[in-house]
């Protein structure tokens, strides 16, 4: 009886599956192929064993001041005696549990929304972008609540580089949506509009619509209104993102077939129901990677604004390695300030695919 | 005395045109697509619209639910004329549904919320009783158990069943098909028109472009012939088909019937 085993289901022969088979048919196939994958291992091994030995082997990482690094390798020392002032600022010391706070909750907030079926996902997606900003503002600017008030010329490095970038990126999308609209509207004034403005801040570049923030638009102001320094990088920051963002939008709105419209407007949908329900969540997810790509961009050109006399992350870096104390520490200092943008940036690489796949129905045009 | 009851029933024969199209002309541009049509639809009627291609049928069928505008003449849709006035262009298209060719799914919505999307919208039905009309209606078109499948997993068939669906969930008084079947394979065309039939059998009004001359005999009331904008013939099925008037009718049938 056991004899009549299903006829098919044998495992498949060794050559062709497992690690071996996979180093042979991958990367030795042939002798070109042979020899491009030895010179690659070559490569990697003349290049990573050198860059693995500084930064870890001979590296330093404990002690509290220079003398504890022997600068055979990185002195990271001077890395963690300075992270406080990289992570907070200026922000004074009694108060950083404020701003950690922020920082747990923006960890706890963001980790369900990174699980396929977290509990509660949606309602605090919601207060990612309502409650959240109201109770982190609250907490970083203080003067209520019996909070000490901590003015925001104090507050810089990682705090400022998020601040600056998450009031962009919350800011930005849905001004961004309604540009792209509003590009696209019947309505010529709107259009016109709609247009010159994105036209208007994509021919600018950043830093000069940041200088222009700065030093320009406090002439034009009466005497005695001082608009927050920040503010105003913020709005500057935000405008400009905003028209790049209703271009990238611009495009999957574009990409949607005419009859999706038509089967809408024939149901009964006015105008902004068929958009909200049926076009942009369509577009936004043909365009998630140039939205996502722009959210990069943001993160990154945040470091722009030391330019009007900002510290955010990499300006807190610049401003430590010419501390005297702590001499020959540039190369630690920009690789630790690479590395937090890097981790930053990959991981909303990595969500935006995760995401793309996630809101994959099957339907391929 | 005498009058008023003629003037009554008068209005009332009128009130039974529930489609009314009043010398309508279109213009694309230059190009004369419509050219003063006139035609009336009493409720519950079954017509069936051919022409070669180009001749302005979709344009036509569109311009009831305006989803086209037309620039001179009259259109009236259930009592309500058409106009650029947005309260009734939405009043009308709550009360007529339309079927198009490629079927126009909303493609990231399951089967039931493409469903259930307008009546909870427009007409602000709840969930709970949307879900139970559009299942209602998903049996009714034979395929209750893809309910919560996206369009881009089913068959061509099935999804323009499931269009069909999506329209009658609105309920609608009057419904339009622009080629319904012309975009599926032929085993999946009889499957569509079994669900139209059933549809005509409760006394649906519909409108129906279509070059499936064995359904128009089925179906139809009255069978309209279209050619370069214009509407050559309008007539029973049986006579339209066994006798037609005009030349250009039967040079059309003779094509069409060769296959
Ligand atoms: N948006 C448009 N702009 C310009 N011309 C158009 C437009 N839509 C349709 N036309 C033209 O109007 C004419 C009628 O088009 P329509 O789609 O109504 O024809 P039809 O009878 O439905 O043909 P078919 O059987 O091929 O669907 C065609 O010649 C077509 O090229
Ligand atoms: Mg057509």
């Amino acid at each position: 009886m056991a004899d009549i085993k299903n006829s098919a289901d044998l495992s498949p022969p060794s050559e062709i599956i497992g690690p071996l088979a996979w180093l042979r048919s991958n990367l030795f196939s042939s002798p070109l192929n042979s020899i491009s994958t030895l010179i690659g291992l070559y490569i990697v091994y003349a290049l990573f064993i050198p860059v693995i030995d500084w930064a870890f082997v001979s590296a330093d990482w404990l002690g509290n001041n220079k003398d504890a690094c022997s600068l055979k390798g990185a002195c990271w020392v001077f890395v963690i005696q300075r992270l406080d002032f990289f992570i907070y600022g200026f922000y004074p010391d009694a108060e950083y549990w404020r701003v950690n706070i922020i920082f747990v909750l923006l960890a706890l907030l963001i980790m369900p929304q990174m699980v396929e079926k977290a509990p509660y996902k949606r309602f605090s997606g919601w207060f990612f972008l309502t409650g959240f900003p109201i109770i982190a503002g609250v907490l970083l600017l203080g003067g209520i609540l019996g909070l000490e008030p901590v003015s925001t010329d104090k507050w810089g490095g990682l705090l400022l580089t998020l601040v600056i970038s998450f009031v962009g990126i919350i800011a930005a999308l849905p001004l961004g949506v309604l540009l792209a609209l509003g590009r696209r509207s019947k309505m010529p004034a709107i259009r016109i509009i709609c247009t010159a403005f994105i036209e208007l801040w994509r021919g600018v570049p950043l830093i000069s619509v940041l200088f222009m923030a700065s030093v320009m638009l406090p002439l034009f102001l009466p005497d005695g209104a001082n608009f927050n320094k920040l503010l105003r990088a913020l709005i500057g920051i935000v405008m400009f993102q905003s028209a790049y963002m209703a271009e990238v939008i611009r495009g999957g709105l574009q990409a949607i077939p005419k009859g999706q419209y038509e089967a809408a407007a024939s149901l009964g949908l006015g105008y902004w129901k068929s958009m909200s329900l049926i076009i942009l969540p369509q577009a936004l997810k043909l365009v998630i990677p140039g939205i996502v790509n722009t959210f990069i961009a943001l993160f990154k050109d945040t470091t722009l604004v030391l330019i009007i006399g900002l510290f955010d992350l990499l300006q807190t870096v610049n401003s430590a390695i010419v501390d005297p104390n702590w001499p020959q520490v540039s190369t630690e200092g920009f690789v630790f300030a690479g590395f937090v943008f890097w981790i930053f940036c990959f991981s909303m690489s990595r969500y935006s695919i995760a995401l793309e796949r996630k809101l994959d129905t099957g339907h391929k045009r | 005395m005498q009058d008023n009851t003629k003037q009554e029933i008068d209005s009332e024969k009128q009130s039974e045109d529930i489609i009314k199209l009043n010398g309508v002309h279109k213009w694309y541009g230059e190009f004369h697509v419509l050219k003063n049509i006139n035609l009336s639809v009493q409720q519950g009627e079954r017509i069936v619209i051919c022409g070669p291609s180009g001749s302005g049928k979709s344009t036509m069928i569109r311009c009831i639910n305006r989803l086209e505008e037309h620039q001179q003449g009259q259109i009236i849709v259930d009592g309500v004329e058409l106009t650029n006035d947005l309260k009734h262009i939405e009043k009308i298209r709550r009360e007529v549904g339309i079927c198009f060719q490629h079927f126009n799914l909303f493609p990231h919505l399951t089967v039931m919320e493409n469903l259930t999307l307008a009546p909870i919208w427009v007409r602000k039905v709840s969930k709970e009783d949307a879900e139970k009309i559009g299942m209602e209606y998903l049996e009714r078109v034979k395929i209750p158990e893809q309910a919560d499948k996206f369009p881009g997993q089913l068959s061509g068939g099935q999804q323009q069943r499931v269009a069909i669906a999506r329209s009658l969930c609105m309920n609608p008084k009057i419904m339009l098909f622009d080629e319904p079947t012309s975009a599926l394979d032929p085993e999946m065309i009889k499957e569509v028109l079994d669900t139209m039939i059933e549809l005509a059998e409760t006394g649906m009004t519909m409108l129906c472009v279509t070059h499936e001359m064995g359904f128009a005999k089925t179906v139809a009331n009255r069978v309209i012939f279209m050619d370069e904008g214009e509407i050559i013939e309008a007539n029973e099925p049986h006579k339209f088909f066994d006798n037609p008037e005009h030349e250009r009718t039967k040079l059309f049938l003779s094509q069409i019937l060769a296959h």
